[in-house]
Formats: C-alpha cells, structure tokens, sequence
C-alpha cells in the first residue's frame, strides 16, 4: 500500500503550552486511521497544521511525496485535503450549492457555473449515497445534514484524503452508524481517511488503524486487530486519576421539581413537556448528545429562561420570580455550560467576577457602594480553599487556566453552602488533575445534603458520579434510570431516543 | 388635493428624484459591499465630504470632470485602506475607527479646501455635468423629461447597482465576498483569504462612496461648502438596512427615499405659510429611522458583520 | 510577522499611550502644514501660546473645555458599556433650547439658588429623552444605536431652529435667529472676574470626578462594566441588562443634556444654531483620548480646547486654516486607537 500523507516531526506550540511535539504519522491509500486522544492531547491542533490553519513550529506534511507550504488552506485542498471541521465551516444564510461552491473557481471568471456544480454535487452525492437538497438554506439543515455538506463539500474539492474532527461529537448513535458506513465506503473506493476521536467504542467499530496521542506526543499505534479497548484506554490515559468513589445515596426532601415545563423560544419549544425530581443530597444526571437542549435546560434552571409551560417547585413551593437573583436567594448555586462567556468575564478582575452574582448582598455593598475590601477577602479566601492557582483576586480573570478558573466558579457557590447546584458541563476541556478535583468537590457537597443537577455530555462523568440519570433528546427529557442498574449500552440507547420512539408508538396507539 | 396631483404629475419630480438618489445610490452600494464582506463603514459621511471637496478642487484647477470623478474613488480608496488597517489588520472597533475616519476625512477636506480656495462671500463655482439627452428616448412625452435627461453620473450609478447586483450574486468573487461576510473562518478553509476580500471590499465600496460626494459638487451643485453632505452617508447606512445588503433594493431603496425628499421640497412652497420648512427638512431622517425600526427585526445581516477576523483565532 | 496578544497590559503604555498618540498626530500634521509653507515649529509654538500664553488665552481655553469635558463624558461612560451615543451633539442642542425656553420664561422667577440647579436638572432631562429613542429602538427592535443617535442629531439641529425662528424667537435680534435670552438671574456666576471662565467649568469637573467614582466605587458601575465586557457573563450574574443600559443612556444623555446648558447659561445667554462648533462630535475625541476614563477627560478636553483656541491665533499670524484644529484633534483619535490596540497586542517576528 502507498503512502499518500506523511506527517513528519510536527512540533507547536502556543505560548508556553506545547500542543505537538515531534510528531510523525502516515496514511496509506484506502485505509481509515484513526486519531485518539483526550481533550488537550492535541489532535485538533495537529490537523490543524496539516490543513494550514496553523502554521507548524518544526516539521514537514508531505502529500504524495510532495511537501506542503505550510499555513496555505489552499495548497492542501490542491493536494487533495480536504477537511470535516467539529465546528461546521459552513454559512447558514447560504444555500447548500453555495457553500459548496466557494473557492471553487476562479474568483474573477465572469460567471459561476452553478449547472454544471450543481451536477457534480448531485453525482457525489448519488456515489456515496449521500443525498442532499443543493437549494436548501443551510441553516434549515439538521446538524446530521450540515455535516453531510462538510464532506459533500471535501468531496467536491476532489479530496482523495479527508479528515473527520470528532464527526460523532454532534451526532446521534443513528447518525454516527449512517456515517461510519459511508466512511468505509468511501475507503473502498480509494479514500484514505483520518478521523479523530475520544471515544473507544468508534475507533474499534470504524478505524484499520489507531494512533494514540497523549499530551502532544504520539503514545502509540496499534491495529484494529491487535488492541482491545481496554488497552487502548489505558494509553489514552496513562496512568488515570482514579475516579472518586461514591458512598451509597441518602436522598432527602425533594429540592428541585418541574413538571409538564415546555420552554418556547422563536417559535420553536426548545424543551418540551419536561418533567423532573431532584433530592437533597442526590446527583441527578442528565446526559445526551450536545444540541439537544442542555444550554436551555441550565439556562431554565439557572434563572435566565422562564418556562412558557408547566410549573418549577422549590423546595415545595411554586416559584413565581424565576430571576437570578431570586434563585440565588434561594439558594441555588450555578456552574454554567460556558465558562468562558458566562461563567465569569475575562477582563474583569478575578474579586470581581467572584461577587458579581451577590453584589447585592449586604456583605459585598451597601447603599449601591461595592465593598471591595469585602469583596478581595472573599475571593482570597477561595482561591486557598479550592486551590485555584494563577492570579491574585486583583488580576485579571482570562490569565487563569480553565481548570482555575472553574475552579473559582465552583468555589463562589460551594463556598456558601448552596442547598442545590447546578452544574452544566462542569469538566469540559479541563485536564485530569482539575476533573478529579471538581469531581470530588461535587461528591463532598452531595454528602453535605446539597441537590446537585449534572448536565454533562460526558457519558464516563455521569455514570461516575450520579445517583440517578435521564437523558435529553430533541428537548424531552426521558424518565430517569438508577445509575448501579445502567449499562453503557442502555445508555447509548437512551441518548439515541429509543424511549422516545416507543412512547410515540404508545401515544399513536 | 389638486396641488397634490400636479406635483406628482410634474416631469420635474420625477427628474428631481433621480438627481436626489444618485449620490445616496453611490454610498448605498458602497456600504453594501463593505458590509457584503462583514465591515460595517461609518467612515462613509467623511469620505463623501472628502470625495465631494477633491473632486471639485481637482476641477476648479483645470481638470476635467471626469478627471474629478476619479480623483475622488482614488481618494475613497485611500481613506478604505486606512479604514482596512485598522479595522481589519489590527481588528479594531469597526464603530469608532468609522466615526474616527469620518471625523479626520471632514477636517482634512474643510482644511485643504481652505487652503487651496481662500475665504470669500461667494465661493467659487465650476462648470458641472450638462444633462444628456439620450436620442429618441428624451424625447418621449413625460417620461423622456422624467428620466431620460440626467447627468452621466447618474446614469452611471444605476449601471453601478446592476454591475454589482452581478457581480455579488453571480460571479465567483461575489460569492467569496458573501461567504467572507458570513462567516470568514469558512471562507478561510475554502482557500479564500478573507483579510484580502475585505481589503478589496471595504476599498472598492469606499471609492464609491467618494464618487457619490463628488456627484455633489459636479453635478447636483456647482460648488463646495462644508457641511454640505449633510447626513447623507448615515442615510445610506440606514438605507443599506433597509434594502436587505442587495444592490438591486439599494437602488429601489434609494429611489424611494428620494422620492420623498423630491416630494417634500415641492410641499414646502403649498404648504410653506402653515407648516415650518424645518419639519419638511427633518423628514428624510426620521424617514431613515422608522424604515431601520421596520425591517431591522427581519433584516438578514451578514453574520460576521461587525466581527474582527483574526486568522487561527475563533 | 504577527501580532500576539500581550499577557498583562502594562500599565506605562497605557499612561504614555495618549502622549504618544498625540506626538504622533502632532507629526502627521505638521506635514500638512509644511505643505501649506508654514514653518511647524512655529505654527506649534504659536498654537501653545495662542492656548496659554496670556491670562485671556487660558481662561478661553478652558471655557472652552468646559463643554468638552461634559460631551467627553457623555460618550466615555457610553461606550464603556457599548452603547455607541453618537447622539451628544443634537443632545446638547435639546439641553441647550430646553433652557432657553424655560430661563426666559415665567419661572426664571424662581428664587436664584433654586433656579441654576432646575435649569440644569431640565437640560440633563432634555438630553436623556433624546438618548432614550435610539436606545428604546436598540432593545425593543434591535436597531443599531449608532445610526440612530446619529441622525436625531441633525432632527435635532432642525428642531432649535425651528424654536429660534418660531415661537422663541427674539423679537430684538434685529431679525437673526435667536432664542429669547435666559433671565439674567440664570446666568452663572463667573470664575474669573473680567473673563469668560464661569462656574461651569467646576461643574464640568465635578461631574467628571462623580462620573469616576460612580464607575469605581458603585455597585451600578461594578454592573455597567460587566454589561459592556460580556453581555452574556452579565446576564449570567443576574445584572438586569436592559435596565443597565437604560441607566447609562440616561447618564450619558444627561451629561450632554447639561453641557448645552451649562453653555447657555455660561456663556451666550441664548440659542442659536451655531452654539457648539461640534462639541458633542469632539466629545467621542475626547473620551477615547481619555481611554474612556473619566478623570482622563479633563486633561482630553483641556488638550481638545486648547488646540483649538490656539489654532485661532496661529492661523491668522500663518495663514493656515483654522481646520488644521480639527485634523490634528481627529488623527488623534485614529493614532490612539492604533496606540492603544499595541498596549494590548505586540508584534512578534
């Protein structure tokens, strides 16, 4: 088998963090070679640099023998690369032909030929049965069809190697089945694919080959054939962090309870008809695909969405004033899905951002005065308590690490004992160190009598760490399941929709 | 009721109308392409003031109009390219860079004009555009007076707003222009390079904006004073809302907006003994304000309007 | 060759950053005004000494910055919570007639010390309802504030003009549109006798230290900026948005309301429509040479006015023009942009 992409010594890195170092990698014609690693091990910067949107520090990717000139998108789809990004390069006001078209031709030929592009789309699609409406809208599109664009539009740029960053990661099960087939179509008929995942299961489903990368390095390669999944985890790892054990639950009165809540923005229920039971020192988890409407669910419970429908309780009482700060007062703590844009805010120094949410408490001002004394105290006192390392409370917010910094929003609300906490994706994007830290803190505060509502997509953290879980498909809420009596693949199951599927059997008979 | 009808029966309306709309055609489509590529460009008020001075300076020394003309896009480009340093190489605010050239375009035109043309009570005039007749068409009844006896830029602002329509909608370049504007990460993974469309784009669109100052001057009046674009860049950037970022609206929506101000002019002698001319003059910009509050919730901007592009960063 | 964002924002660039600003522009000028056959130097020294260099000059200088200092304000609390108030000049206007209209009507019968503080509480009010239309437009239909508080400006012009030759008029102006002048009790008092320099200026600076502290000490500031750094984190911690931003635009409004007052009441003692020579525009000069900081935009507005007035004296000594104020003032605020963005960002090779 020929060698059609050699990556060779690639080195990057980004201030004082190393994303790659001295990596080499080669495919071979016809072959699925799949690129595992954990969040941070630096498998998206590595595609990255041999698509050219970064430019490496060190090291050479060669295409069919050819080197590339590095930083140039454009010389790498001339050479056949073409790319299926995580976050869709794509643009929604466009139609589907459009985006496929861009960059295609000449930019000063006088006319766009869209009959004749309208022809090889449609051709492409029908060979890898890929079917696609090239008028539509893009952003009519379901994020399962708007992928489909992605590798429409790879295909249509006479890509003979294409490369799949974390294509499951929006997907369902369904989906990402539908998807794996065309991959090993597509291989058939002489592509050479590169996908990159996290997940085990894929990789051994999908790939012929698997690299391993681990903190920037390539820890090690194996056969589809010669590994097994267990094997693999552990060079993903490396030597784990343990997870934190969980003693036995003690559930007590209920703390947060929504019945029948339908939640309507722009026309569209974003949740529907949702209906959940959240115990004082339990874990309720909640797990699903992304885009399924965890964003609005935290969103509905954290105070900054009311529902059109249906009724939330607190602690038995129908809350009228679902504001923050009538949450807070309540005694709601929040860790929002997006730490970055609303978590706390980059610019502001770190006391600020650790007071912001009770300014209005008598402790941190009064008579409309901030009591920044108050304020630095407070933040000075968890940084020690939650180790959040980095900054002083005068420093500025964005210097911290997004370990850190979680950090410090878990600490402003453990720090005042909340009776319920709201914790949307609280490890994503975070190192082992930091997860195993907040994972323990949640399980403290859970010992503590505290309700804690886990939104997470990752499957591993939930079974981990709840008490009971339900999933969240297309903005419905299944009924919850104990956590000692869930599989992996009864989950799956659940994220895919099965009970959905069957009580709308049931509402149909 | 009968002073009504007269007025909108008159050819020298409907001629006035076209004559208002070209410069507003000119920095309407200006701004379009900018935005078309995701920068909004407030410099536009300065670079019709700047347009506007040059272009007649360049012809008060003895060049001809058309010499003008050119004069003035060079310059809008110039002031483009100034625009696209700061606001696409650096990324800064795209708000207070426009203001900002607006601001440095009006007093540098205030003061070479000075400069070059000193001081007296009635400033000195040129020689602009004679109407063309076009042969056979001017000669139709009404419509041949209507429309058929405008200046050449006129003509050649409604040729503009056909070209551009083309070329955004049809053309290769247009399409990386969109896309650009949409979403330049996008455009960057299809091998265009964003940072060079919007550097052609906010160039282009200015030069524009700098012949619909000069129109001013060479064609609508005859001479140039400060202060004498009088908004006109804020209404084409309400206007450009208004028609949706199409060049073909843009035309319409000038036209329309035009058509008021034509309008209320003649109002103003019927009406002139009742109602103050202020109100009469404050029309347009209340005009620009409640079309802005009617189409704004529906209005489908250039999802990357307004956003700095830096390459690697997301 | 590329721009890296620097970690810590060191705080000598920031404080040197206007100066270096302003050299700059100073530079860029300076070839315009070779090419018009003036000698720089000179035209610069003549412009310092035409600002400070006799006891009139200066007391000039600082009436003028008086405005500036409130306009300056306007737009620096504006847009460090992102609404872009682009409106000061037509709220000036609003503030101004507002006063005109009410200090030379039956209530310019007030008792003195009661009469300086309604007329200008009524200025600020006028500014603020003006400020309130492009922002209402803002939250209830999303329309760009910008646009909108550009062209009420020019409504605006047109409305004191309507007033000045309508029923404001002054019947003894010989025929010019003029406002009734305001009840001479509503004059403010002067700072400096034998000059122009009135009390106003204290106000200004007044104004501009509560505007500071406000902004640091307060719980609405604490707010204010988190809504202008992060729409989203704000919403998060539960500051009211919509609420903040109405807060601010009164505020800014208001504080542009008050300047066409104070300029009313300090200075002319009527309206006409030539009363600010753009001060609400040089306002948005003004607070970005500031950085946006209010105790900054004293020292902008007094640098603003001051070139200005010095230009005056130079350009009939020269024979430049007296716009080359005007440039100089407007490269100023485009080379402190390019000078702030590099105490943010450095070039790496």
């Amino acid at each position: 088998m020929t060698t059609v992409l050699a990556l060779s010594g690639i080195s990057k890195r980004f201030g004082d963090i190393i994303a790659n170092e001295n990596i080499s990698i080669a495919l071979r014609k016809g072959e699925i070679l799949a690129l595992l690693g954990e969040n941070g091990a630096g498998k998206t910067t590595l595609m990255s640099i041999l698509f050219g949107h970064y430019t490496a520090d060190s090291g050479t990717v060669r295409v069919d023998d050819v080197e590339l000139p590095s930083g140039k998108p454009r010389a790498a789809i001339r050479a056949g690369v073409g790319m299926v990004h995580q976050h869709f390069s794509l643009a929604p006001n466009l139609t589907v032909l459009n985006n496929v078209m861009t960059g295609t031709e000449k930019l000063w030929s006088f006319k766009s030929d869209t009959a004749a592009a309208r022809t090889k789309l449609l051709g492409i699609s029908q060979r890898f049965g890929l079917s696609v409406n090239p008028d539509a809208r893009l952003g009519d599109l379901s994020v399962g069809e708007q992928q489909r664009v992605e590798i429409l539009r790879a295909l249509y740029n006479d890509a003979r190697i294409l490369i799949l960053d974390e294509p499951t990661a929006v997907l369902t099960n369904i989906e990402a089945e539908r998807l794996f087939s065309t991959l090993k179509e597509m291989a058939k008929q002489g592509l050479s694919l590169i996908f990159i995942s996290h997940k085990l299961d894929e990789v051994m489903a999908a790939a012929d080959r698997i690299v391993v990368l681990r903190g920037g390095k390539v820890a090690a390669e194996r056969r589809v054939g010669e590994t097994s999944k267990a094997e693999l985890a552990e060079l993903m790892v490396g030597h784990r962090v343990t997870r934190p054990i969980r003693d036995a639950a003690t559930p007590g009165a209920v703390a947060l309870e929504a019945t029948g809540v339908t939640v309507r923005r722009g026309g569209v229920d974003r949740l529907k008809d949702i209906s959940f039971r959240l115990c004082e020192g339990e874990i309720l988890g909640i797990i699903g695909v992304s885009g399924n409407g965890q964003a609005v669910l935290s969103h509905l419970v954290s105070g900054l969405a009311e529902p059109s429908i249906g009724n939330i309780r607190l602690f038995g009482e129908p809350l009228a004033n679902l504001g923050v700060r009538a949450l807070i007062e309540s005694g709601i703590g929040r860790i929002p899905e997006d730490r970055n844009n609303e978590g706390a805010i980059g610019e502001m120094a770190i006391w600020e951002n650790t007071v912001l949410e009770r300014i209005w408490t008598p402790a941190f001002s009064k008579y409309g005065l901030v009591n920044r004394k108050a304020g630095i105290a407070f933040a000075q006192r968890i940084i020690g308590e939650f180790d959040v390392r980095g900054g002083r409370p005068t420093s500025r917010t964005r210097l911290l690490s997004g370990g850190n910094m979680q950090k410090l929003i878990l600490g402003r609300n453990l720090h005042v004992r909340p009776r319920i906490l709201i914790a949307a994706q609280p490890t994503r994007g975070l190192d082992e160190g930091a997860v195993a830290a907040i994972h323990a803190r949640i399980l403290e505060a859970r010992k503590q009598g505290t309700a804690v509502l886990l939104i997470s997509e990752d499957l591993d953290e939930v079974i981990g760490l709840a008490d009971r879980i339900q999933a969240i498909v297309k903005g419905r809420l299944s009924p919850p399941v104990a956590a000692e009596t869930a599989d992996p693949r009864m989950l799956g199951l659940m994220m895919a929709g099965e009970w959905l599927q069957s009580e709308e059997a049931g509402h149909a008979s | 009721m009968m002073a009504l009808f007269d007025i909108l029966a008159s050819a020298g309306l409907w001629a006035a109308v076209l004559r208002i709309a070209t410069p507003l055609i000119f920095g309407t489509l200006g701004a379009v392409l900018c935005e078309r590529s995701g920068v909004l460009n407030l410099g536009i008020e300065g670079i019709m003031t700047f347009g506007a001075m040059v272009g007649w300076l360049t012809v008060y020394n003895g060049a001809d109009l058309w010499t003008g003309m050119l004069v003035a896009a060079l310059a809008g480009a110039v002031f483009g390219l100034m625009h696209a340093l700061l606001s696409v190489t650096l990324g800064l605010s795209q708000h207070v860079t426009g203001l900002g050239i607006t601001l440095f375009a009006s007093s540098l035109s205030y003061f070479l004009f000075r400069l070059n043309v000193p001081l007296a009570s009635t400033p000195p005039t040129i020689v602009p555009f004679k109407p063309v007749s076009i042969p056979g068409l001017s000669d139709l009844p009404f419509f041949g007076q209507a429309i058929f006896t405008q200046t050449m830029p006129t003509y050649l602002a409604i040729l503009t707003a056909i070209v551009m329509s083309y070329v955004i909608f049809r053309m290769p370049l247009g399409l990386a222009i969109r896309m650009t504007g949409e979403n330049p990460h996008a455009a960057e993974a299809q091998g265009i390079n964003p940072v060079r469309i919007r550097y052609s784009a906010i160039m282009a669109g200015s030069a524009l904006m700098g012949m619909g100052g000069a129109f001013l001057t060479l064609s609508a009046f005859n001479s140039f004073f400060p202060t004498m674009v009088q908004g006109r860049g804020w209404i084409c950037i309400a206007l450009v809302v208004f028609a949706s970022w199409r060049p073909g609206r843009a035309l319409l929506g000038a036209l329309l907006f035009a058509f008021f101000d034509a309008f209320q002019l003649r109002l103003q002698p019927v009406l002139g003994d009742r109602v103050p001319y202020q109100i009469f003059l404050m029309i347009p910009y209340i005009l620009s304000i409640a079309a802005l509050a009617l189409v704004a919730r529906r209005a489908k901007v250039p999802q990357a309007l307004m956003q700095a592009y830096r390459r690697g960063e997301r | 060759m590329r721009l890296e964002r620097r970690a810590h924002r060191p705080l000598f660039l920031v404080l040197v950053s206007p100066l270096i600003a302003v050299a700059a522009a100073l530079a860029i000028a300076g070839i315009l005004i070779a090419m018009a056959g003036a000698p720089v130097l000179e035209a610069y020294w003549r412009i310092v000494t035409g600002a400070f260099g006799t006891r009139l000059a200066a007391t000039e200088t600082f009436t003028r910055a008086t405005p500036l200092i409130l306009t300056g304000l306007a737009a620096a609390v504006a847009f460090r919570a992102r609404v872009w108030n682009i409106g000061a000049e037509g709220q000036f206007y609003v503030g101004a007639i507002t006063v005109a209209a009410l200090g030379s009507s039956t209530l310019a019968a007030l008792p003195g010390p009661l009469l300086i503080p309604t007329l200008f509480a009524a200025g600020a009010l006028a500014g603020m309802l003006l400020m309130l239309l492009p922002l209402w437009l803002r939250l209830r239909f999303s329309v760009d504030e910008v646009v909108t508080s550009l062209l009420l400006n020019f409504v605006a012009v047109l409305f004191v003009s309507l007033l000045v030759e309508g029923v404001l008029k002054d019947p003894l102006a010989f025929g010019w549109p003029q406002s009734l002048p305001v009840s001479e009790r509503a004059l403010l008092p002067k700072l400096i006798m034998r000059s122009r320099l009135h009390i106003g200026l204290a106000v200004a600076v007044a104004a501009a230290i509560i505007v500071h502290l406000l902004q640091s000490r307060t719980v609405f500031g604490l707010r204010t900026r988190a809504a202008g750094l992060s729409p989203a984190g704000a919403a998060f911690a539960g500051v009211p948005l919509g609420l903040t931003l109405v807060k601010v635009a009164c505020l800014s409004g208001g504080l542009a309301g008050l300047a066409g007052a104070i300029e009313v009441m300090g200075v002319k003692g009527y309206v006409t429509t030539d009363l600010s020579p753009g001060y609400g525009y040089s306002g948005i000069i003004v607070a970005m040479l500031a950085n946006l900081h209010p105790v900054g935009v004293i020292a902008a507005a007094v640098f603003t006015a001051a070139m200005f007035v010095g230009a005056d004296g130079m350009s009939r000594a020269l024979g430049i023009p007296t716009y080359i104020a005007d440039v100089i003032v407007s490269l100023s605020l485009l080379t402190m942009l390019v000078a702030l963005f590099f105490t943010q960002y450095r070039i790496r090779r």
